[in-house]
């Protein structure tokens, strides 16, 4: 059996003459968290929908969890669990109802043991007789989350499993997901959080459709070899002006009291803030953080791809 | 795991009575819809409408022919409104609708009355609203077995008893298979099981796929024969409740006798509710969303009214109309329990009905596990 839970190259797909996923090679380790980032409408729902058998690639080829991801999307379901980008679990159903389908439906052994079980480590268990409709974001995804380990799968594909969640629910949620690869399973999760990208073992970050940038966040910033200088003091908007549009700098980016000006020629960068440096300001000269560099794929994407 | 599998099935069986239960208002419907629907034709049922518009075409002037009129407008069923002058100016009054019925009473006909020939009287009814003329021609029937008792006396006396003195007949018009009144509620009850069957399960696929649910329902390892029986199964029990409530309101509401072998009925309604189940299924498949689900179900449902024989006597309707109408699930089944509850007809009488309405259900499901999406494509 190979060391990957997803092994998979030249995955493509078209929507009539609309390329959404492009060609993308990926592969992710067994036991590993992996980070899928990127701006709304990427691809990145599209690409698990592939994973997992619900979209068929009009290109490519590879394995999931060892199965052939064109044929044996019937064994890829077993082994799978998919937890979907919109809440998809019966809002007409109670959490344990829910459970018990799902349960149902993968002929788990020992059911009524399984669904307290899984009611008991997402602490559902006083609220099992709740309806899924009327749960707050945070118990929907809870649920979710329950719903999708009842067969014991060995891959989640969790598709924005915290967005409109709340910071608290946030932080357990992701120990849960530690937890659970500690235990072997293999995570692939998409999000737009910078705090979660920086949890996750490696990460990928797509835009329109194609994969710009991979691998642990070190080698994500490293790659970008992006300079970034953070500026701070008042009148941060004349200051942006002043240094848009100048040789060498290409993101200017207000974070809170602070502007990050970015650039992936040093030399150039440097000559340009040298220029428009005054002493009002504190001039820092700093690594790129993760968010500088994916608003720099971004834009270079959009003027290569869009 | 490519097979069909109880559990699975069960599942999808159980999560559906749960929604089901859940969805007052829906169950509501498919409880209060036969029973508004029974009510409404219900009056007409009980209506018995009398002082009935007749022509007279008495061309026997005799004492005996004098009594038999007599004894028809006593009845109060026939008003006799107009007097025709020869067998042409009846048949136009008929035609026009200005009567309901023709008498017609024969030259001779005293004379072979006496003679014990049995002289023909024939009674000639526009039959097309035979809830009208039903009861009218019930009455006329009885009266003319008894209504010279009285008068046959002395060595007349043997005239009387079978087969009657009176040979008399009546000619429906415009109605040839001439449904009485009592055939509504059979056909009532395929009527409301159509309309319910096809609607609510139109919606059962559209639905799971506008609410989102589909996409994980397609994740799991479920097959498409099992979403759609298993959507099915929950119901045919309502089918059944609907069915029940129809026949005991038709039994103790209004009274119609129910013929035949009830428990008959109950096992060949479980073929046209599951076909009527398996087209709605189908319809759901192929819809885009739950408007377009609704649209396609009234689109069956139409000719499954208007061509079936429910609407219309089957035999009276052109060609093309009657091909139409003998795929249609109803046209059987109407024959079924029509033939069932009011003919008393046995398993051997309806199996000529019955393997239409099983291939149809066959060809339903098929085409709709074929059109189940397993994607999302
Ligand atoms: N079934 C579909 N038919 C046509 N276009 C689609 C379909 N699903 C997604 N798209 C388009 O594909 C693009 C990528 O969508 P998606 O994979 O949902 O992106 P993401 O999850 O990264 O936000 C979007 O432009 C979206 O409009
Ligand atoms: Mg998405």
């Amino acid at each position: 059996m190979s060391d990957f839970a997803i092994d998979v190259a030249g995955v493509t797909k078209r929507f009539g003459d609309k390329t959404v996923v492009n060609a993308i090679d990926l592969q992710v380790r067994r036991g590993e968290i992996y980070g899928f980032l990127g701006p709304n409408g990427s691809g990145k729902t599209t690409f698990i929908r592939m994973l997992c058998g619900l979209l068929t690639p009009d290109a490519g080829r590879g394995t999931c969890l060892g199965f052939d991801v064109l044929r044996q999307q019937a064994e890829i379901k077993r082994h799978v669990g998919y937890m979907t980008q919109r809440f998809s679990y019966y809002e007409d159903l109670s959490i344990r109802e829910n459970l018990d389908f799902i349960a149902r439906i993968y002929a788990v052994p020992d059911r009524a043991a399984a669904v307290q079980r899984s009611l008991e480590r997402l602490r559902l268990a006083n609220r099992s007789h709740q309806l899924a409709g009327e749960l707050s974001g945070g118990w929907k995804q809870r649920l979710a989350l329950a719903a999708c380990l009842i067969h014991s799968p060995q891959l989640l594909l969790l598709d924005e499993p915290t967005a409109g969640v709340d910071p608290k629910a946030r932080r357990d949620f992701w120990d849960e997901i530690h937890q659970l690869a500690a235990d072997g399973l293999t995570v692939l999760i998409t999000t737009h959080y910078m705090d979660e990208a920086e949890r996750c073992h490696r990460l990928a970050y797509l835009a329109y459709g194609q994969l710009l940038a991979r691998g642990t966040v070190a080698d994500v910033i490293a790659s970008a070899k992006l300079t970034t200088w953070i500026v701070a003091g008042p009148r941060l908007r004349a200051i942006a002006d002043a240094l848009r549009g100048r040789a060498g700098v290409e993101q200017v980016v207000a974070f809170g009291n602070t502007l990050h000006v970015s650039g992936r020629e040093a030399a150039q960068l440097d000559a340009a803030i040298a220029a428009v440096r005054d002493a009002g300001h504190t001039w820092t000269r700093a690594a790129a953080s993760l968010e500088d560099v994916f608003i720099g794929l971004m834009d270079t994407a959009r003027d290569n791809f869009a | 795991m490519r097979r069909f599998t109880l559990h699975r099935l069960w599942a999808i069986v159980l999560k559906e009575f749960i929604q089901m239960r859940r969805d007052r208002v829906t169950f509501g419907m498919m409880v209060g819809i036969p029973l508004m629907q029974l009510m409404l034709f219900g009056f007409a049922i009980n209506s018995d409408p009398r002082h009935l518009p007749t022509a007279l075409r008495l061309v026997d002037q005799g004492p005996y022919a004098r009594a038999l009129v007599a004894a028809l407008r006593q009845s109060e069923y026939f008003a006799i409104t107009r007097e025709a002058a020869s067998e042409a100016e009846a048949a136009r009054l008929l035609q026009r609708g200005e009567v309901q019925f023709v008498i017609n009473i024969p030259e001779d006909f005293t004379r072979r009355l006496l003679r014990g020939e049995r002289p023909t009287v024939l009674l000639e009814a526009d039959a097309s609203d035979p809830a009208a003329t039903g009861p009218a021609l019930a009455a006329a029937r009885t009266l003319a077995g008894s209504v010279f008792d009285r008068d046959l006396t002395g060595p007349l006396a043997r005239l009387r008893g079978k087969p009657g003195p009176v040979d008399f007949q009546v000619h429906a018009h415009y109605n040839p298979e001439n449904i009485t009144q009592y055939n509504v509620v059979p056909g009532l009850m395929g009527v409301v099981l159509t309309m319910t069957m096809v609607v609510i399960t139109a919606l059962a696929i559209t639905r799971e796929r506008e609410r989102g649910t589909m996409e994980n329902l397609l994740a799991t390892p479920v097959r498409p024969a099992e979403v759609m029986i298993g959507k099915i199964i929950p119901y045919i029990v309502v089918g059944y409740i609907q069915m029940t409530l129809i026949l005991l309101a038709a039994r103790f509401l209004f009274r119609v006798p129910l013929e035949g072998s009830l428990a008959l009925v109950y096992v060949v309604s479980f073929a046209f509710i599951a076909a009527n189940l398996a087209v709605g299924i189908t319809f759901s498949t192929l819809a885009k969303n739950q408007l377009q689900a609704v649209q396609m179900a009234f689109f069956f449902f139409l000719p499954s009214i208007l061509l079936s024989g429910f609407m219309f006597p089957f035999r009276g309707m052109p060609e093309w109309a009657q091909g139409i109408g003998s795929v249609l699930p109803l046209t059987h089944y109407l024959r079924i329990v029509r033939g069932i509850l009011l003919k008393g007809s046995g398993p051997a009488d309806i199996a000529p009905e019955l393997w239409p309405l099983l291939a149809f259900l066959v060809i339903a499901l098929l085409v709709g596990v074929k059109r189940y999406r397993q994607t999302l494509d």
